[in-house]
């Protein structure tokens, strides 16, 4: 017989090992549709390793990619500590976007440190809203998050749609279905010249740091992690576990829509419909991986996007499809999931005489 | 006037049906994991495998219920996977299902964009044909709208006999549903909780992927990126809405059809006037509102997203 028995705590060993060790496994496995597409798996992986760490463009362009991750993470980070499963970063990524248009393309005349300030604010208030409603839902009707803020997700992505054939559109455009550009004063600087790495980076990090206190030291987020580990404990202890999930989903919207702002003003310029390919969702892998540590965040969100970064390079070299970083990221959150488990539990076996 | 003429045409009832034929397989496929106490969202991601395996099989010769059997086993194959890290290892259930979700939508398309690495316009299968059935399919308004579907759609509406008649009628049915509900109890009377779950997930997840399967097979002949569209969600929120009956599983996948064939013929009276993406959205719409309606009154299988560990209380 095979019994199931939980460690008594888990060590820090494990707890920093297992992500790393399954991020690395999904990459060797990474080998396994390499091969059955008839790549040259050692020629691949150097393409990847290039790609990412062969020149300051390349490793610029990863930082780039990661930026939106490290928001999308903590956002997913947030609301996952109080088991409110915010599955709709992606919808608040383009909220905050559309926000950040409305208000950062000639609505208001301002100088940087005053007009990217407001766009910061607009985006995170717009995304926060969007959590909002499925986090009221929740409470008031009992509703199941998961299935609102993916359904959530589709309505506004058609929402942006029609605001970009509508009131958003670039009249200067040529009908084409994009926002006007966004001014100069609202755009986040680059960091390096004539990189395209931007503020955005240096913001997500703050927001990170900001994460980590506020979840370790606050008593905000003492109640966020009592109602994630125990509800029903959490109301016998007086905490307002609705208001706790509420305030848990407004951090959570506000930081994804600041992933929008940053993508929109900080990168692009302007908006169109596909602004992210999917980092919302990417976000769940990034904090899963980061086991909800907003620190571990920004580490894991480093490595989601040189996977991306790498096998971007590695199939421009080899002709593989690109789709095989969706891949790797899928595998490393069901390797970290399976880790998680070996790290909380061991198996033992017992003896058929003795049982 | 014109909705009612909308609500009498036999191509609208005939639409309504052929609509609701992919959500009827995902709204069972779902309620039968969910039925065992197993929530899969997995369900996306084996929407998309489904269209692609069935139709790739399809192309590859394999015939048209060659193609249903590949797709619903490589819906299996993902449900087998969900049941190992939801069952015995008892992870999150959402996580895990998210995770399927990604791992079956990447490797469909991975496995597309490696099979047909440069296509303009996407190759075509012969897709199922509408039964043709003597003097059935000529009677007056019913020949065309029930008559004149494909096989994959009276496939689905017998699965809803199916599986309404092994849950309610016979002593596995009884068995999953111990197993969702009070686990403790089933195990202590025998039963394989481990064993019904793997069971119940896998079956459940071949249906899915044969909903998937529809898309490509029956309703389009071919596979696009993003054709599955969030139908699987919308059926995770139809199971809500059907209380986990599977009679009421069709109901809801019928109103769901008809609306969406209502939409698509009032638009084009109307498009003028509204935008087009009104109409896109209010499926979703529906689906929360409906969502909503019926959460406080849902009744959910007891042990629904509880993991069991055998010879532990």
């Amino acid at each position: 017989m095979i019994r199931i028995e939980p460690r008594e705590a888990p060590s820090n060993w494990w707890t920093l090992g297992i992500p790393v060790a399954s991020a690395l496994l999904a990459l060797l496995l990474a080998a396994i549709p390499l091969a059955l597409a008839g790549a040259n798996i050692f020629e691949a992986y150097i393409q990847m390793f290039k790609g990412i760490f062969g020149s300051t463009f390349a490793f610029t362009e990863m930082l780039t990619r990661a930026t939106p991750l490290i928001f999308t993470g903590l956002a997913a980070t947030l609301a996952f500590r109080a088991k409110l499963w915010n599955i709709g970063a992606e919808g608040q990524l383009y909220l905050g976007a559309m926000a950040a248009v409305a208000v950062g393309t000639g609505l208001i005349d301002a100088p940087g440190f005053i007009l990217i300030p407001i766009i910061l604010i607009t985006g995170a208030m717009a995304g926060a809203a969007g959590m909002a409603g499925p986090a009221y839902l929740k409470t008031r009707f009992g509703a199941d998050e998961v299935v609102t803020t993916l359904l959530l997700n589709f309505i506004i992505l058609i929402f942006l749609q029609m605001m970009l054939e509508g009131p958003l559109q670039d009249p200067m455009g040529l009908g084409w279905p994009q926002s006007s550009p966004i001014v100069d004063a609202a755009i986040l600087p680059q960091l390096i010249p004539r990189m395209r790495l931007h503020w955005g980076l240096i913001i997500a990090l703050i927001t990170a740091v900001i994460a980590q206190i506020m979840l370790s030291k606050s008593v905000w987020g003492f109640k966020l992690r009592a109602v994630g580990e125990n509800a029903a404990a959490a109301l016998h202890a007086g905490i307002g576990v609705k208001r706790t999930l509420m305030s848990a989903a407004i951090v959570s919207g506000a930081v994804a829509g600041l992933a929008g702002v940053s993508e929109v003003a900080g990168l692009r310029g302007y908006l169109t419909t596909d602004l992210s390919p999917g980092y919302g969702y990417t976000g769940i892998v990034v904090a899963m991986l980061a086991g909800l540590s907003p620190i571990g965040v920004v580490i894991s969100a480093i490595f989601i996007a040189s996977v991306f970064v790498g096998a971007d390079t590695m199939s421009r070299a080899m002709g593989v499809s690109s789709y095989l970083a969706d891949l790797v990221v899928a595998m490393s959150l069901i390797c970290v999931l399976v880790g998680g488990f070996i790290a909380r539990f061991k198996i033992t076996r017992t003896d058929k005489g003795k049982s | 006037m014109e909705i009612l003429q909308i609500l009498l045409s036999e191509s609208f009832w005939n639409a309504t049906l052929r609509i609701a034929t992919p959500l009827i397989f995902g709204v069972l496929g779902a309620l039968l994991c969910e039925k065992a106490g197993v929530l899969n969202l997995g369900i996306e991601g084996i929407f998309v495998a489904g269209a692609m395996a069935g139709w790739m099989a399809v192309w590859l010769g394999f015939g048209l219920w060659g193609g249903l059997l590949v797709a619903a086993g490589v819906g299996g194959f993902f449900g087998l996977i969900h049941a190992i890290l939801t069952v015995p290892l008892g992870l999150s259930q959402h996580v895990s299902g998210l995770g399927i979700t990604m791992f079956a939508t990447s490797v469909s398309y991975f496995t597309y964009r490696t099979a047909l690495p440069q296509v303009s316009s996407p190759p075509r299968i012969e897709p199922f044909r509408p039964l043709d059935i003597p003097i059935l399919s000529d009677l007056p308004f019913i020949g065309p709208v029930l008559f004149q579907q494909t096989a994959m759609t009276w496939l689905a509406l017998f699965m809803v006999a199916l599986v309404w008649w092994v849950l309610n009628r016979t002593p596995l049915g009884l068995a999953i549903r111990a197993v969702g509900d009070n686990p403790d109890a089933a195990d202590a009377q025998g039963l394989s909780v481990y064993g019904l779950r793997f069971g119940a997930i896998i079956t459940g997840s071949a249906l899915m992927a044969l909903g998937g399967a529809f898309l490509t097979m029956s309703a389009f002949d071919s596979f696009f990126f993003g054709m599955v569209n969030g139908r699987g969600w919308i059926c995770i929120a139809l199971v809500i809405f059907a209380s986990w009956r599977p009679g009421k599983a069709l109901i809801g996948a019928l109103l769901f059809g008809a609306f969406e064939a209502f939409q698509v013929r009032l638009q084009t009276q109307v498009g003028a006037v509204v935008p087009g993406q009104i109409f896109l959205m209010a499926p979703y719409v529906l689906s929360i509102f409906a969502l909503v309606i019926v959460a406080r009154r849902a009744e959910y299988p007891r042990a629904l997203l509880k993991p069991w560990f055998k010879g532990q209380r």
